[in-house]
């Protein structure tokens, strides 16, 4: 049978070689890649996965900043031995509003999928600022210096704003209430209600009389990892049950 | 540039007609192994597809006539490890603590698992087998803030201190200095005589002072000799083993701004089993009741 193009022609026209070979990679790539976009279970929605809080979003920023990831994971995976030392096995829905995510692939550290009230407060705080005073035998670094520097806050709402135009659904109100939102997650002496009920969960932080810095948020931020969902809770086990497989 | 077709001289072989600089190509096929390798791949491929996760089907897929998942094979091989001792872990869990201490082998059971659960999840903040650090109180000793008792011990685990639950045992020093309750100088003088408490300042003229303060201010929490109370959590300060260190400054430190350590709760990410394991392991550190 003879082709309209040739072999021996693709082989000496180095970019109708070049088109041909990205149009069968690519082919490749489209079967693995798009059905997932349409197939309902690659997400499955579980009950309690909402936006980060604006603390939370500035402290994730901290962490990518400082190159965590670089030690630390945030994805426990289908594997017996991380089941039992981290806990339930992160799901999709965990990190739907992580732009980008921070699943990792580096493990000098454990994994932070669900440190999130593992540990107080106060023992993230001295940690972070001066890990061997609590681990002897660690190795990774003092973060102190980020309790004196102050969290930049003007770039919260363009934080925000360039989450909503990634798909993450924060509302007007959201915006609106910002700044009020991040003062109180760093004030334990202010007035939770609103934060509580925009942001079910969201761990207070010390914070020093109106002086938020970059640890508090950081902190903040950790300390929701792997929090969102309550696994013992029927309608999450029901909703993964329906994820298909026994 | 294609040429024509011809025997190679040394080989015997055709050539493919291709040609480049001089340099013809032999028309040599593929081995015969590799051939049937690869034939054997896509049969594998047509097995593996009837029997795993395989075609997408719009907004579902094709499960496998095996029905295998990753989440279902994590939770069997998590069931098949567990299993050597799931009956002994299942009475762990379910039976009256002190039940458990009684069967000296469900009691062997709970104490090697409390010791790796302790490990993972203890230690950062109570040191290595529970030896304690400042600000994490020792569980080797029998200095308890709250009780050393099995009971007492798991309630704490399950619960936590200060940690947001709604069964955590809660208790707040006043923040004497910070809160301007004591004037500095007050701060000083009962400071100094809890030091003679403490056993690291001699009784000296100011004692008397400073123990009026006491009685007035502290001792309905930690009693008039500072022997503590363990329903609301306030450290004996007669003891020798201290929470927030054996000095002057951490002592003035509390008086001024107390710390209100936090413990985390823990029955949201450990099961039944796990702390009960963990009780009775923290219990035969060196200071059960
Ligand atoms: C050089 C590698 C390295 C870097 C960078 C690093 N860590 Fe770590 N981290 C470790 C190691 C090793 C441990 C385990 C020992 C310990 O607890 O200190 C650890 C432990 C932790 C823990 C306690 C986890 C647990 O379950 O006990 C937290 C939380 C943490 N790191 C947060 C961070 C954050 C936030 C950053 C970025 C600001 C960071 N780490 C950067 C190496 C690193
Ligand atoms: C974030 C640090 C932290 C972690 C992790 C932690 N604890 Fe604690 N724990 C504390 C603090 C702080 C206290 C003392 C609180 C107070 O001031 O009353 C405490 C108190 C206790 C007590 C009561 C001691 C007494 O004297 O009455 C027990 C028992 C205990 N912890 C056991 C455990 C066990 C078991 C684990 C692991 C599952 C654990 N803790 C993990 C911080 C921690
Ligand atoms: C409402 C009860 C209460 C009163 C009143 C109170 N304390 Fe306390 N105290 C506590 C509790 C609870 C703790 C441990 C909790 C914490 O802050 O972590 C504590 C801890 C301390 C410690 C640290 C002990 C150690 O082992 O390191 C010192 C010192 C202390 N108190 C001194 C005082 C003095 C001095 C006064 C009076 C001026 C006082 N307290 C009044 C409840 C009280």
């Amino acid at each position: 049978m003879r082709l309209p193009i040739s072999q021996s022609f693709i082989e000496r026209n180095a970019i109708v070689l070049l088109i041909a070979t990205l149009i069968t990679v690519a082919i490749g790539g489209l079967v693995e890649v798009v059905p997932l976009f349409t197939i309902q279970t690659t997400v499955v929605k579980v009950p309690g996965i909402r936006p980060y809080s604006p603390l939370e979003l500035l402290g994730r920023q901290i962490y990518v900043r400082e190159g965590c990831y670089l030690c630390h994971s945030q994805q426990i995976r289908n594997l017996r031995d991380e089941v039992t030392r981290y806990g339930h096995p992160s799901i999709a829905a965990e990190s739907m509003y992580d732009h980008p995510f921070q699943w990792g692939s580096k493990r000098i550290g454990p994994d932070l999928a669900r440190v999130g009230g593992k540990y107080s407060n106060d023992w993230m705080y001295q940690h972070l600022k001066a890990p061997r005073s609590l681990v002897p035998e660690s190795i990774m670094p003092d973060f102190a210096f980020l309790a004196r520097n102050r969290l930049n806050t003007k770039e919260l709402i363009a934080a925000m704003q360039t989450n909503i135009d990634l798909g993450v659904p924060y509302t007007k109100g959201d915006l609106k209430n910002a700044q009020a939102d991040l003062a109180a997650q760093a004030d334990p002496n202010a007035d939770h209600s609103g934060l509580l009920l925009r942001y079910p969960k969201a761990m207070v932080v010390q914070g020093q009389g109106g002086r938020v810095t970059e640890l508090d948020a950081l902190v903040a931020y950790l300390q929701i990892l792997g929090r969102m969902v309550d696994f013992t809770d029927p309608a999450v086990e029901h909703a993964l049950a329906a994820q298909g497989g026994k | 540039m294609p040429t024509k077709i011809e025997k190679d001289v040394y080989t015997g072989k055709d050539t493919t007609g291709h040609e480049w600089d001089g340099i013809k190509e032999l028309d040599t096929p593929l081995p015969k192994w590799w051939i049937n390798v690869w034939l054997v791949c896509i049969a594998f491929a047509a097995v593996y597809v009837v029997l795993y996760p395989s075609i997408p089907l719009g907004t579902t897929y094709f499960k496998g006539v095996l029905g295998w998942s990753s989440t279902g094979a994590v939770a069997q091989s998590v069931a098949a490890m567990n299993a050597r001792h799931a009956a002994d872990m299942k009475r762990i869990g379910q039976l009256p603590i002190m039940q458990v201490t009684a069967d000296p082998k469900l009691k062997e059971v709970a104490l090697q698992a409390g010791r790796i659960a302790f490990a993972e999840n203890c230690q950062p903040c109570h040191g290595p087998a529970g030896t304690g650090r400042v600000g994490y109180p020792p569980l080797d000793t029998n200095f308890w803030l709250w009780g050393g008792t099995l009971p007492d011990i798991q309630r704490i685990i399950m619960y936590g201190i200060r940690s947001g639950d709604a069964k955590a045992h809660e208790s707040q020093m006043p923040a004497f200095g910070h809160d301007g309750i004591l004037k500095p100088d007050q701060v000083v003088l009962v400071s100094n005589y809890v030091a003679t408490l403490f056993g690291i300042e001699k009784p000296g003229p100011t004692t008397a002072a400073g123990e009026k303060i006491f009685e007035d201010n502290c001792a309905a929490c930690h009693g008039t000799k500072g022997q503590g109370n363990q329903s609301i959590g306030a450290p004996p300060l007669e003891s020798r083993v201290h929470l927030y260190g054996d000095s002057l400054a951490a002592i003035e430190y509390q008086v001024n701004t107390p710390r209100a350590g936090v413990m985390p709760a823990w029955h949201t990410r450990l099961d039944p089993a796990t702390i009960n394991s963990l009780a009775i392991y923290v219990h035969s550190l060196g200071g059960g009741e």
